[in-house]
């Protein structure tokens, strides 16, 4: 088995009394689509903070391709290959589509950013930002205003923006959240050809899309991990049933 | 060419030729009023990058204006009286020069923009505002308590300070100084807007965690344009001393921090000529008006009103009709 690109490494947080995480182990191996699933209020928000960067676990560590970001901010843990997309898309939405694609370019140069040059006319990063939005079928769209945009297309966007990133691992907080029939399975095709760029650190709620992904599950509830297996596995699993999938499993 | 790239022409065309058209009509006022049109669109040009790029609403910017007023000052009141400004450990003396005049103010308010910049932008929103705001009562009240550079009463200059081949007391040719500048600065604007760290500090003003999520920080981003819109406005504080021969603490009021965000509201926020447009319609509205009635403002702050409940573009946003 090769080592893995992402590990969460008994991580825990509290606020006040309630512990948000607790000790929160889990990780992702290259190729994989590794699933984060739980019910409300189990934690997954909070867990997703301390990965991408915005939270600071108060136990525990992070390990990114083997180096430890867990003192990182967002921004050196996005530079380090970290790709979030956001349940609520977070899109600068004056600017055109191909405009945040190229943001995304823009920051997986790094380096100093110029101030007297035009940004739209630097052919690698419009070249890059273009072949994203090609890989999501957001090309048409180029030059429309992200605010005009329908909910699917932003999710798309969000996608395409992590993918000019170059990333180690995509961290997706559910990509699927308000798409309708077409396009959950739109989006499902995609995240499919997405593994082979970078695994995928899969948080969602849409079950069906989840099991037909994902080549491992994990399951947490109340800031725990309570279990951790195949899509199979998980399904039979009893505790699991019992703790939050009930009937909504598909048998 | 886009509708608001013809808007910008004429303005800008129309700000040359109404001085050129006082001279010809030997009405020498006219074109003290468009130097002045001039200098404050220069400082609004300044305000527009942190508010319009950077969407950061300093009430503050009285501060740079202030400090570009008394670089000005201070230097020309030491050259004036032969009075050099420290003889130890080194001699610096005043000067007369308007391009030295220029970097001391340039320099001096971008370094007091880093300062205040990396403090206030730690906060956002009406805390920023009011931290901004006390800065700038700050360097009010230190400019009146400072008895060496004529404390409440400010300093007089009295004869207009030198530019290398021109006679600067020829209106005129003041005004084209001034003209020159600010033209400058909107190219400079321009360009800013277009560039790579233009893309990242819209981008941050529109969705922090977007720019952050690429790996790029938006604290950086705005400190940087916070220096530059400084700068900026520094430069229109030594010119706007200049014009008047004269510079007293009132240049570093919260009104005048209040009439500089005027400008840019009135013309069009993140316009590259809304703050043109807006000093210009400003000061026309202080000559007419103010001739009828000294309460004038009145009037100023109706228009005020109804440009930011109906025309958020400004007026460069009504003139073309939202179009960019």
């Amino acid at each position: 088995m090769s080592a893995p690109v992402l590990q969460i490494d008994g991580v825990t947080k509290r606020f006040g009394a309630l512990v948000a995480s607790d000790g929160v182990t889990l990780d992702l191996r290259p190729g994989e689509i590794h699933a984060l699933i739980g019910p409300n209020g189990a934690g997954k928000s909070t867990l997703i903070a301390q990965i991408a960067g915005g939270l600071t676990p108060d136990a525990g560590r992070v390990v990114l391709d083997s180096a430890d970001v867990t003192a990182l901010d967002t921004a050196a843990r996005a530079q380090a290959g970290l790709a979030r997309t956001f349940q609520i898309s977070a899109l600068a939405m004056e600017h055109t589509v191909l405009q945040n694609a190229v943001l995304g370019a823009l920051g997986a140069r790094g380096g100093r950013l110029a101030l007297f040059r035009s940004v739209l006319d630097d052919s690698e990063l419009r070249e890059k930002a273009e072949a994203a939005l090609d890989r999501v079928g957001l090309s048409d769209a180029a030059g429309t205003v992200t605010a005009a945009l329908s909910h699917g297309q932003r999710r798309q966007l969000e996608v395409a923006v992590a993918l000019t990133l170059n990333p180690k691992v995509f961290l997706m907080d559910e990509p699927m959240a308000g798409l309708g029939m077409e396009g959950t399975a739109a989006m499902t095709t995609l995240l499919d050809s997405l593994r082979a760029e970078a695994p995928i650190l899969l948080v969602e709620h849409d079950m069906d899309a989840v099991f037909k992904l994902a080549d491992r599950i994990s399951v947490l509830v109340a800031g725990r991990i309570i279990a951790t297996g195949t899509p199979d596995a998980i399904r039979a699993d009893a505790g699991v049933r019992e703790a939050y999938l009930g009937d909504e499993a598909p048998a | 060419m886009t509708r608001e790239g013809i808007v910008n022409a004429v303005i800008a065309l129309g700000l040359l030729l109404v001085p050129l058209w006082a001279l010809w009509a030997n009405e020498p006022f006219t074109i003290t009023l468009a130097t002045k049109v001039a200098i404050l669109a220069l400082a609004g040009v300044g305000l527009n990058l942190a508010l319009g790029l950077g969407g950061l609403v300093s009430l503050g910017h009285a501060v740079f204006f202030g400090i570009g007023g008394y670089a000005m000052g201070i230097l020309a009141q030491h050259a004036q009286t032969f009075d050099p400004i420290m003889e130890a450990p080194f001699l610096i003396e005043g000067t007369k020069s308007m391009p030295v005049i220029w970097l001391v103010a340039v320099v001096s308010s971008a370094l007091a923009a880093l300062a205040i910049g990396a403090l206030s932008l730690r906060t956002s929103g009406v805390y920023f505002i009011m931290i901004t705001l006390a800065f700038g009562q700050m360097f009010y009240y230190f400019a009146i308590s400072w008895p060496a550079y004529g404390g409440e009463d400010g300093l007089s200059i009295y004869v207009r300070n030198e530019f290398p081949g021109l006679n600067t007391l020829n209106p005129i040719e003041f005004f084209g100084i001034t003209y020159v500048l600010l033209l400058a600065a909107l190219f400079l604007s321009a360009r800013i807007a277009a560039s790579p760290f233009g893309l990242a500090l819209t981008s941050a003003r529109q969705s922090p965690q977007r720019v952050e999520t690429v790996g790029l920080r938006p604290f950086r981003l705005r400190l940087t344009v916070f220096v530059i819109s400084g700068a900026i406005t520094g430069l229109a504080g030594a010119l706007f001393a200049d014009l008047n021969r004269f510079v007293s603490p009132t240049m570093f009021s919260w009104q005048m921090s209040g009439e500089i965000m005027i400008f840019v509201i009135l013309g069009g926020v993140a316009r590259l000529f809304g703050p043109v447009a807006g000093a210009a319609l400003f000061i026309l509205l202080e000559h007419w008006l103010g001739g009828v009635s000294e309460y004038w403002l009145i009037w100023v702050g109706a228009l005020l009103l109804a440009v930011v409940l109906f025309a958020p573009g400004g007026l460069i946003g009504l003139v073309t009709r939202g179009q960019k």
